[in-house]
């Protein structure tokens, strides 16, 4: 008989893991809140990188290796990113093959741009919608194999839980469909978990709509581990919305953007003097914290509003339109300024989550027969992402975990098949749990108090974190999980019901608030993302280690301890992006 | 005393279920710079109360990257279908009405079913076939940096629906394929080892609902939100249709 994986996400991690699936010659059922197509990938804008040492820079893979370590402030597994840098120029020329429309030299060429924390033109990309294009390629592979028979789609239903057997082996999920509502089961030989970043437990963030973390919250209530959840990249370049940041791409820096503000009436380029080496194009953390401290603690933003300018009106007219056109139209379009003539306002949005579901190498949770890949696992990025590396990990996270997914459903210890019966008592207990929220009655709205939970998170786990900051946020967290029980539906709906279904998220979502928060309080030090000025600086002896969240039935809070990572292939050196980085 | 508070006038049609009746109701958003459509909606998932005071639950839609890149909140607003993300209270004129794309069948409110519309997407092929997703130690054909412009714009496709929504021909008693596919169709063809399978494409587009359904109305071009030359593609898609289809006379 076929192996039947269950995919859970049709970004590019799931999809590419799907891709792996038939063609080892697997079934998938892939699920989706959205058509795969829709999926967040596709807001990638920037670019992938791959050391495709086309420029004469003489770039190596060694050096893209050691640029995300380095970047990810040695937090990083080094074996599993040296799979990645190493695979990166092969994956490259698979989406090539499928027809990605990259954008190209003159002489026909995959052309590549720079980006933050690496010396060389690196970031292959599409245009300004680099992620769209991927996905799409990967989509369109995965149709054809859907036309063949080997995949089923799932799109318009949630994944609620996973199923185990007797012997705590993951067998399967429940999931609903979002329309009729119908709540089911499903068995698997694997399931893995391909959900993205957890970006709305920020509530107002660069990422889609559905990125709520809801999928990985479920699976850590139950006993799935989280690895790092504390190291939450801020984007320093976004422009504040009250329904979304949208971000303003790397890509604008990285094809000579330059960020300043008044200092004194005359223009202050701070980035470029507080770090020459890298100047605009310093990590995203260490911009993020440049800007923040500008504007919070020195009050230089623009109108003493926490903005500051992102300037690419000194570049000609003709090569922003080539390299950018589409980041400066939705610019435009959003705000109704031309970037081509005045510069833009910007300020740090929440945008990437560094942490999330731990695995080992080829992509296996604690859980056997769990698999976890793309933004929603912990792998690759350390305590920082490098730009344009997120669209690499979630592709090749999906050539490991797809494999591995078939390896584990023929040989692994899988234990005893689930009964109809079990079956039956996994569906009927979140029909039960679906049933009871229809009923909510309380005084409380369900979108109001996700705005608040985006409120206190933003305030106190952001950019710059004060360890009795977080006590009174973990505290207020909690009062928002004691007050989800006080919502009030006013949809009651059997149809349709997005109310019902945002009710459950946003319980999944303060749960994994608290781990985000926890962790952060726990971590006394700075490192990446990380940064406490209580503790400014990386303390290798007590924390270069995995932050291991572990979910705790009684008190629902999160148990943390640290594990070892393999940093086996170079040592940890200071991280200093005022000088050229030594190796 | 306080300035009375700008507010933003809505007019939604809403449907409780894809064979219940539609009925509008009225709503009120407090206007801030920046507005947009879908941030209007949600303010009122924050708090579902008609412009009358009357309790009332949220209207039904689907979103996801308020960016205008994944297609999903497109509906039809004040008369025209566009992504609601994009749509600035700024540049719509009061009151604002909100209604599904009806070409499409109606799930709840404003949200709709464009199934139909990937399913399209499988009869032209809409891949290029590669043997795997294995190294083949080889690389792909370089290819002029025109070309490869074109083929980008035409990839931008977010089957949203708009061109759907905006064509005469396409509606539920006919069987068009509709213009999105059209588009798709070219930009497979276009590519160096797309190419290969060109005829198959073609050949599909020669059925009932094909391209010969196009009534050449140019709305569709109009109507696109990425501004993809559609009915330039068409055009240039028809004359291949019909080259191939001479071909398979004279093969017969
Ligand atoms: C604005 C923006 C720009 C970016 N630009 C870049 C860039 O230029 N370069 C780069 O390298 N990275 C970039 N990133 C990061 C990168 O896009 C993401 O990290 C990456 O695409 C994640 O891919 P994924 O496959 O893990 O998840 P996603 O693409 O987020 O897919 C998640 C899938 O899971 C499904 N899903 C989730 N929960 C459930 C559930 N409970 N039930 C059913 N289905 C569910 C969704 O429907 C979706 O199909 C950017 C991110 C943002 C926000």
């Amino acid at each position: 008989m076929k192996k039947k994986i269950i995919v859970v996400g049709g970004g590019l991690s799931g999809l590419m893991a799907t891709l792996k699936i038939c063609e080892a010659g697997g079934e998938v059922e892939l699920f989706s809140y959205c058509p795969v197509k829709r999926s967040h990938s596709l807001c990638a804008q920037g670019g992938m990188n791959a050391c495709m040492d086309t420029k004469g820079e003489n770039d190596t893979v060694y050096e893209h290796f050691d640029d995300t370590v380095y970047g990810g402030d040695f937090l990083a597994d080094q074996t599993a990113v040296q799979g990645m840098t190493d695979a990166a120029p092969k994956l490259i020329k698979m989406f090539d093959r499928m027809g990605v429309p990259f954008t190209r030299t003159a002489e026909g060429m995959l052309d590549l741009r720079n980006f933050g924390g690496q010396k060389n033109k690196r970031t292959l990309f599409s245009g300004s919608t680099t992620g769209q294009q991927l996905l799409y390629a990967l989509d369109e592979q995965v149709r054809a194999w859907e036309l063949k028979g080997a995949v089923k789609k799932y799109e318009f239903w949630e994944f609620i839980k996973i199923i185990k057997n007797k012997e705590g082996v993951c067998r399967g999920i429940v999931a609903q469909d979002m329309n009729a509502m119908e709540i089911r089961a499903f068995r698997a030989d694997t399931v893995i978990l391909a959900t993205g970043g957890p970006g709305m437990v920020f509530g107002r963030c660069t990422a889609s709509t559905i990125c709520n973390g809801s999928a990985v919250s479920a699976v850590y209530q139950q006993g799935a581990y989280i690895g790092n959840p504390e190291f939450i990249q801020i984007h320093p370049t976004a422009i504040p919305g009250s329904d979304k940041n949208r971000l303003m791409s790397e890509a604008c820096r990285g094809e000579g953007g330059r960020v300043w503000v008044y200092k004194d009436g005359k223009p202050w380029y701070f980035l470029e003097e507080m770090y020459p080496a890298y100047g605009n194009l310093v990590p995203r953390d260490v911009a993020s914290r440049a800007i923040y401290d500008v504007c919070v603690n020195q009050k230089l933003g623009i109108n003493g509003e926490n903005r500051v300018y992102l300037d690419l009106s000194h570049i000609p007219a003709e090569y922003l339109e080539r390299k950018l056109g589409g980041i400066l139209e939705m610019y435009s379009e959003f705000v109704g300024d031309d970037p081509r003539k005045v510069p833009m306002q910007i300020y740090p949005s929440v945008h990437y989550s560094m942490g999330g579901i731990w695995v080992d190498i080829k992509h296996n949770t604690n859980i056997p027969g769990l698999m976890a890949s793309g933004e929603c696992d912990y792998q690759y990025h350390g305590a920082n992402r490098l730009g344009a590396n997120s669209l690499l990990s979630a592709t090749y996270s999906g050539t490991v975990s797809g494999p591995e997914a078939m390896r584990w459903a023929k040989e692994g210890e899988r234990g005893s098949e689930l009964t109809d019966e079990d079956l039956k008592k996994a569906a009927d207990a979140c029909r039960a749990e679906y049933e009871a929220i229809l009923k909510m009655d309380g005084p409380e709205n369900a979108h109001q108090l996700h705005h608040e939970l985006g409120d206190v998170m933003n305030k106190y786990v952001t950019i710059e974190r004060v360890n009795k900051d977080l006590d009174y946020c973990f505290d207020e967290v909690k009062k928002i999980l004691k007050r989800w029980d006080n919502i009030g539906l006013t949809d009651r709906s059997s149809w349709s019901n997005q109310e019902a279904m945002f009710t459950r998220q946003l319980r999944n979502m303060i749960i994994y608030a608290l781990v985000v928060t926890k962790a952060a309080r726990m971590r006394d030090e700075s490192r990446g993302a990380h940064y406490k000025r209580e503790f400014p600086t990386r303390d290798d002896e007590r924390f270069m280690k995995t932050t291991i969240a572990e979910y705790d039935q009684a008190t629902e809070e999160p148990k943390i301890s640290y594990i070892d990572f393999d940093h086996s292939l170079v040592k940890p050196r200071a991280r200093n992006y005022a000088v050229a980085k030594k190796e | 005393m306080a300035e009375a508070k700008k507010k933003v006038h809505f007019i939604i049609e809403r449907q409780d279920g894809p064979n219940s009746k539609p009925y509008t109701e009225e709503f009120e958003v407090d206007y801030r710079p920046a507005l947009n459509v879908v941030a209007s909606l949600m303010e009122i998932q924050k708090n579902p109360v008609t412009k009358d005071g009357k309790k009332t639950t949220a209207p039904v839609w689907e979103c996801n990257c308020l960016e205008k890149v994944c297609g999903a909140c497109m509906m039809v607003i004040n008369g025209k279908a566009q992504q609601a993300c994009a749509a600035l209270i700024d540049h719509l004129e009061q009151p604002i009405r909100l209604a599904p794309a009806r070409t499409f069948p109606v799930i709840r409110d404003l949200a709709i079913d464009r199934t139909v519309m990937f399913e399209n997407l499988k009869r032209i092929q809409g891949w290029v076939k590669v043997d795997g997703s294995w190294e083949v130690h080889n690389d792909a054909p370089r290819q002029n940096p025109r070309t490869a412009a074109t083929a980008y714009e035409i990839s931008r496709c977010m089957t949203c629906g708009c061109c759907m929504e905006a064509c005469p021909n396409v509606n539920s008693g006919s069987d068009f394929i509709g213009p999105a596919a059209l588009g798709q169709t070219h930009l497979f063809n276009m590519h160096p080892i797309g190419e290969y399978f060109k005829e198959d494409r073609l050949n599909a587009l020669m059925d009932k609902g094909g391209i010969a359904s196009c009534g050449n109305s140019q709305n569709c071009v109009e109507a696109c939100p990425k501004e993809i030359k559609l009915t330039t593609y068409i055009a240039k898609l028809n004359r291949e249709v019909n080259k191939q289809a001479l071909k398979n006379m004279f093969n017969k």
